[in-house]
């Protein structure tokens, strides 16, 4: 096993996923195969060799600066659980 | 417990909006303080689906910061996405730049407490999206978010750990601040969150190589709360070690209302943001053509056109780097200078003082100042020419700022032209003289500093109009004999 449970924990905490004890066991045991499986490429001999960004062989195309954009808050909000005066509402966060 | 056993490591990391009219990655407004959620459009809701589109102009405003700080262009830069869940930031991540920033190993020159020059490096400076905000208040067990600042171009210029105090601190900052309105990139408006900074901070014994555990002091948004925060932590650090404890890595978060950091425990757990790079936005090149024609464009820098203010209009150190903290201010002076005859100290004297104090008084920006360089100019030259003396200039210059007219107006208007006929000013004299013998006499008898009595009794009686220096030598002249 590449992982272990206390790795699985910490990336479930991080995603904001709660996993059951079982549903650990089986996230250890996927997700070590996954990453096992990638770690072979670690193996090969990569001195030279300049890190790919992006499998695209090009540049990124820019846009001029320029508001396109209109108003369309209402539309937007249709979509929302939740609004108030224009905001989005949320379970209360706080640090 | 002694500040001075200890040395002090402050790193800094800025963030400064730039000033441009669309977000980085779509064609929203970046226009400050509209209503909540009326400038977020698709990309910035991250609505699925969506592609970010690089606005050119922050390749531009970067590339130009870097020039300008003496750093690398990287010709080929990659935005990557830094991973972490907070509602103001709804894709689940915030496109920044990680392994392969745009500006990469620059310098900037500060005066340390000796008052000798002192070189920080500035790791890099990179490009990312702002967040939205979150409102807590008066919602009712709910938090609001407004994304309209959501997708705001910002440049985050981190520097080395070369500075060792809450004062080399605040004048680096200043110093960004300075350079980044001088290129026009950024209005570095803090209250409105333009212009932000997070101070990673540590202690060590002197002469230690290795660096101490740093606290990330965050949400310093004013060049005050900047310089309170550090010295609390520094303190605070401090009395720990010598306590025996140890100082934890942590994000501390300052209070202003207590003037103290406390941890910020939500954020240690979530300190982990696996960046890679953003599949929806291709890698940035920038051709040394692009860099040469954005050099061309560099206006002159703070730190040149000090020197140039100390040397060509020989002006004392201090007032040059007064006139040169701010573009708007050195080219309203040099606007003033360019149209009068006046002697060049006098004309930054005025600048420093009287309309500095008037524009504050006001709350107004030199740009709308009520009295144009070329009014000043004109109220400076019937000062050089014996007009008017310095004390009735001030007078004028109160009339000008309230909308009276120009100096020569003002001055023909209120009849405040100076007395320079000797015999006017004798003939105030001797009835000034005459109307008290007893101080006459005593300054015969050798109390000299009577002089500055008679001035000014002189000068009530000539409303202030006669010249200052005629008034001193008749009144000494008569009093001698």
């Amino acid at each position: 096993m590449s992982l272990d449970k206390d790795q699985v924990q910490h990336i479930a905490t991080l995603a904001r996923l709660k996993l059951s004890a079982e549903e650990c066991a089986e996230s250890v045991e996927k997700l070590s195969r996954i990453v096992e499986f990638v770690a072979q490429l670690s193996q090969v001999d990569t001195r030279g060799v300049l890190p790919m960004a992006h499998p695209l062989e090009t540049a990124q195309r820019l846009r001029a600066d320029a508001v396109i954009e209109v108003n369309e808050r209402d539309r937007y909000q249709e979509n929302a659980a939740e609004v108030s005066d224009g905001l989005y509402l949320v379970p209360k966060v706080l640090d | 417990m002694s500040v001075s056993a200890w040395e002090v490591v402050i790193g800094l990391e800025i963030h400064t909006q730039l000033a441009t009219k669309s977000k980085i990655f779509s064609g929203a407004s970046t226009a400050y303080g509209a209503e909540a959620n009326t400038q977020a459009c698709l990309v910035d809701l991250g609505y699925p689906g969506v592609l970010p589109v690089l606005n050119v102009e922050v390749i531009r405003m970067a590339t130009l910061f870097g020039l300008a700080v003496n750093a690398t262009i990287a010709p080929r830069s990659v935005f990557a996405r830094k991973n972490y869940f907070y509602p103001d930031l709804p894709k689940g991540y915030q496109i920044s730049q990680y392994e392969l920033p745009i500006v990469e190993h620059g310098e900037l020159f500060i005066t340390d407490a000796e008052g000798k020059e002192k070189r920080i490096r500035i790791t890099r400076a990179h490009l990312e999206e702002d967040a939205g905000k979150s409102i807590h208040e008066g919602l009712d067990g709910s938090s609001g978010i407004d994304l309209n600042r959501a997708g705001t171009p910002l440049l985050e210029i981190v520097s080395e750990p070369d500075l060792s105090s809450a004062k080399e601190a605040i004048a680096f900052m200043k110093k960004i601040h300075t350079i980044v309105r001088y290129l026009g990139i950024s209005d570095g408006n803090m209250q409105e969150g333009s212009f932000r900074c997070d101070a990673n901070v540590s202690v060590r014994p002197p002469g230690q190589e290795e660096l101490g555990t740093r606290a990330e002091l965050k949400n310093l948004n004013s060049f005050r709360f900047i310089e309170k925060a550090i010295n609390f932590e520094v303190e605070r650090q401090i009395e720990l070690i010598e306590d025996g404890g140890k100082v934890a890595q942590e994000t501390r978060l300052y209070d202003s209302d207590k003037n103290e950091t406390r941890a910020m425990r939500s954020k240690e757990e979530a300190n982990d943001y696996r960046y890679f790079p953003d599949p929806d936005l291709l890698p940035i090149e920038i051709s040394a053509e692009f860099i040469a024609a954005t050099r061309a464009t560099l206006p002159e820098l703070p730190d040149a056109k000090q020197q140039r203010f100390e040397t060509d209009y020989e002006l004392k150190s201090a007032d040059a780097g007064i006139l040169t903290a701010s573009r708007a201010t050195a080219d309203y002076f040099e606007a003033v200078v360019a149209a009068s005859d006046a002697k060049t100290q006098l004309a930054a004297n005025w600048v420093i003082g009287e309309l500095s104090a008037a524009l504050n008084r006001d709350g107004l920006e030199i740009d709308n100042s009520k009295v144009a360089a070329d009014a000043l100019a004109g109220l400076l030259n019937r000062i050089h020419d014996n007009t008017i003396s310095g004390k009735i200039a001030k007078q004028v210059f109160e009339a000008m700022w309230a909308g009276e007219g120009s100096a020569d107006e003002i001055i023909a208007a209120q009849g405040l032209r100076q007395i320079t006929d000797s015999a006017a000013i004798e003939a105030v004299v001797d009835k000034v003289i005459d109307a008290n013998p007893g101080q006459a006499a005593e300054y015969r008898a050798g109390k000299d500093k009577l002089i500055g009595f008679f001035v000014g009794q002189v000068m009530k009686e000539t409303q202030g109009q006669a010249n200052p220096g005629q008034v001193n030598q008749i009144l000494k002249d008569k009093l001698s004999k």
